[in-house]
């Protein structure tokens, strides 16, 4: 079965929709990871139960989310051979060293260390418990790694040569992959939003139970954790982003010039707020502009000249031979800005979180809430929301849970359509990348079956999530609080039923 | 020896791990269904894995991101000619995934019922998927001058293939009982010794068959060697099983899998995907490879990660020694 698109249209939008979907699983891995591990580590360290009770509950809703991350994960590592083989031939070389050090050394450490953590509660003394908890956070944070390095070589091809003989892509210089700009940028500003998505999940469930007095002593610890996450991350958010920004300029200048949907170069260049334009005829026919601050943007300073679509599209055409070299700028334009929305829009409110749920500054003595009840939501010193805005300000706060995740997903679409039409910047077209003996009606059917079992998936995950998060975290048995002294269990418990069993 | 025969043995030896380790949670996925009477019988069973089948599964991630770091021409024939059984492959290991980690997360009856029966199916079907691959691979497929597979998804269900589906099918379910009575007390211990003498002879017939007929299409003074440690290690599997040595059962039906798949892997070599339509289009160590700065710079990384690793899973089946019985099995969940 042959359609009348082009060969790559189908496989770009199966790795699209593949590609976001393992994505949503993925910040929340990274950050509650840690945060969890963190929790646990105050468990072993204050030896309070609200700790404990905290690791196990934010425990349980991290291994739900966990176990989609790593199924759909598999298919992404397949989906380069199977629908991308040209792709595979060409980069190989250079991508997947990456690639198999992310199994070798992050994998191994992310799947066996859940493994012990899951079951070890009556196997290993709480210390050693906890230290799995660190190792699998750090198996996270080295996965994420080794795939940015990855990516940011399509982004910004370096350290490799074309072998005229083969004419594949060969690696020159590893280490110039790993810790170029690019890379290390990337990563900073993925782990840090990895961490927005985190804390907004912690702050969205915790109003959910403190907005009906439930848990409140846990939730009330959980919510400040979410919150401090959420405003020092989605602070770091924001200055890697605005670096990121700037060595993309360098870097991809059509990626930031459809991202701002400025046509033609300008000196000073303005930043947008608003575009409504006509593609084919190159030019916006609304604006609403913030003079200078794209300027800023790229170069730190305010009258700089920046290029606009029109000029790179006539650069790259002498550079790389005749062809249009724009992406799809409504979605670099939208995009962009959607994820800056919804990101800066968590920040925010975790900013006004903190605020209004202070336990001591600034704040008179009616005020203040001991660690059992729910905070009142202090505006100034004297005065608190009422009962309706309260209620509605702890509504708002639910609903946040999902902005970084939005976020995130626009942030990928942006940057990853935003290169087209290249599949590594100035060296590999997408179109050129398909597997050439692979059918479209294979890949349809490919697409169809992923997007069914995802969609239904999909659907079982939030229910159990809703579920686990509802039910709220577990009284603690006695053997929780008695942890096993020995590797292996202790001998008197030979034949106590195991603490976890699937 | 050159750097691409290097990866081609730590290829061969990732391939082991997987088959070696995953094998036997494919065959307790399997016994759910033959040997576990009841539902706490099968959960005695899925909780013998339950702590390293993930990491188990990581073996195949390395082998796959190996084959594509080492030899990227590899990689992209074999996942893109091979389509459909992958598709299916991906298909399998994302619901059994879930389903181990979903299947105690609700008390209703028909969800758990429903993730039983995806641990059954889905731990039947890769076995044979996986064998249906190999057998091609070795067997040859038509592979044309640019190195595309030019066959179609029908060709690879060839008999030769399907034995080879049959065949692992067969050893993993044989040791994974093995595996259960090494694993388990009580009553589910010995009856899970009957079923492995059963199956044992079962995947007896079938491997044997399969490595004879690979043998006598592409076998060489060497892959006879693997095939005979292959017949010698089933049969004292089978012996210590009767016997009583557990151990030392699960260890010969380890060899017989590591045995079957080093032999798959000499018979292959130098090739690593033969073109049935013209020789000198084969897929080679050489004619597939990555550059040798990358191959030495994964040499590095295996040989120190791959070690590591070895230590901190060994370690996880230490903590973790202990047998278990429906006495283990919490009611609640």
């Amino acid at each position: 079965m042959e359609l009348a698109l082009a060969p790559e249209t189908l496989a770009r939008w199966q790795f699209g929709i593949t590609t976001v979907y393992h994505f949503l699983f993925v910040p929340l891995t990274i950050s509650l990871a840690a945060l969890v591990a963190g929790l646990e580590t105050a468990w072993v360290r204050t030896g309070k139960e609200r700790y404990l009770k905290a690791t196990k509950f934010w425990g349980k809703l991290f291994l739900i989310n966990i176990a989609m991350g790593v199924v759909t994960g598999i298919v992404q590592e397949f989906q380069f051979g199977m629908n991308w083989s040209d792709y595979s031939r060409f980069v190989g070389d250079v991508f997947g060293a990456p690639l198999a050090f992310e199994a070798l050394i992050a994998f191994f450490f992310e799947s066996t260390f859940i493994g012990l953590w899951i079951f070890g509660w009556d196997k290993l003394p709480k210390k050693i418990h906890c230290f799995c908890m660190w190792m699998v956070s750090i198996g996270t944070i080295l996965s994420a790694y080794f795939i940015l390095a990855a990516n940011s070589w399509m982004q910004h091809p370096t350290g490799y040569r074309i072998n005229k003989a083969t004419g594949r892509a060969e690696l020159t210089d590893f280490w110039k992959v790993l810790t170029q700009d690019t890379t290390l940028v990337v990563v900073f500003h993925t782990l840090t939003a990895a961490f927005l998505a985190g804390g907004a999940f912690i702050v969205g469930i915790a109003a959910y139970h403190l907005l009906r007095k439930k848990h409140v002593k846990v939730m009330r610890t959980s919510l400040r954790l979410g919150l401090v996450t959420l405003v020092v991350s989605g602070l770091l958010t924001a200055v890697s982003g605005d670096l990121l920004g700037k060595v993309m300029f360098q870097q991809q200048p059509m990626k930031m010039a459809s991202a701002e949907a400025l046509w033609d170069g300008q000196a000073p260049a303005p930043f947008s707020v608003f575009a409504y334009g006509d593609v084919s005829k190159g030019h916006n026919t609304v604006e609403v502009e913030i003079p200078g601050l794209l300027s800023f943007l790229a170069h730190d300073d305010f009258s700089s000249y920046v290029p606009g679509i029109n000029d790179v599209n006539k650069a790259e055409q002498e550079k790389y031979g005749p062809g249009d070299y724009r992406p799809n700028i409504p979605v670099a334009y939208w995009g962009f800005r959607w994820m800056i929305g919804f990101g800066m829009a968590s920040f925010a409110l975790g900013v006004a979180g903190l605020w209004l749920t202070r336990k001591k500054f600034w704040l008179s003595q009616r005020l203040r809430t001991g660690d059992d009840e729910v905070p009142h939501l202090a505006l100034t010193k004297d005065k608190a929301l009422g009962d309706g805005l309260s209620k509605w300000a702890w509504r708002l706060a639910v609903v946040t849970l999902g902005f970084p995740l939005i976020a995130s997903s626009w942030g990928w679409i942006f940057t990853e359509m935003g290169r087209q039409p290249w599949v590594v910047y100035g060296v590999l077209r997408t179109s050129d990348a398909v597997s050439p003996g692979v059918s479209q009606g294979e890949v349809i059917t490919s697409m169809a079956v992923f997007t069914a079992l995802y969609a239904i998936l999909a659907w079982v995950e939030v229910r159990l999530l809703v579920k686990y998060v509802k039910a709220g975290p577990q009284e603690l048995s006695e053997s929780d609080l008695n942890p096993p002294t020995k590797i292996g269990g202790n001998d008197s418990d030979a034949d106590r039923p195991m603490a976890f069993s699937y | 020896m050159h750097l691409h025969d290097v990866w081609f043995v730590l290829i061969a030896f990732l391939w082991v791990g997987y088959f070696f380790l995953e094998g036997f949670d494919f065959g307790i996925g399997v016994l759910t269904k033959l040997l576990a009477r009841d539902r706490s019988e099968r959960r005695v069973l899925i909780n013998t894995i339950g702590p390293v089948w993930d990491g188990n599964e990581v073996w195949l991630i390395s082998a796959a991101g190996a084959t594509f770091a080492a030899f990227p021409e590899w990689y992209a024939t074999l996942f893109s000619g091979f389509y459909l059984p992958m598709l299916l492959i991906l298909l399998c290991l994302i619901v059994r995934g879930v389903a181990f980690e979903y299947r105690h997360k609700r008390d209703e009856e028909r969800w758990q019922k429903n993730w039983e029966n995806a641990i059954f199916w889905t731990s039947l079907l890769t076995p044979v998927l996986w064998g249906v691959i190999f057998g091609n691979i070795v067997g040859g497929v038509k592979i044309d001058a640019d190195k595309n597979y030019a066959g179609t998804p029908l060709d690879l269900l060839n008999p030769y293939a399907i034995l080879g589906g049959l065949a692992m099918l067969a050893l993993f379910t044989f040791h994974g009982a093995v595996f259960a009575s090494l694993k388990t007390v009580g009553s589910i211990r010995e009856r899970a010794r009957v079923t492995a003498s059963f199956l044992g002879m079962i995947a007896m017939g079938l491997a044997l068959a399969f490595m004879v007929w690979t043998q006598i299409d592409t076998g060489d003074g060497k892959s006879v060697v693997a095939l005979v440690v292959a017949a010698v290690a089933l049969l004292a599997a089978l012996a210590a099983n009767m016997f009583g040595r557990e151990g030392w059962s699960f260890a010969f039906s380890g060899v017989t899998i590591a045995a079957l798949i080093v032999m798959l892997f000499l018979t292959l070599f130098p090739n690593v995907m033969p073109s049935s339509l013209n020789e000198s289009w084969n897929l080679t160590v050489s004619n597939s490879a990555s550059s040798p700065y990358t191959l030495k710079i994964m040499t590095w990384c295996a040989a120190i990660a791959a070690p590591l690793v070895m230590l901190y899973q060994g370690w996880t089946y230490w903590v973790f020694r202990k047998r278990i019985g429906t006495q283990h099995i919490a009611d609640a969940h």
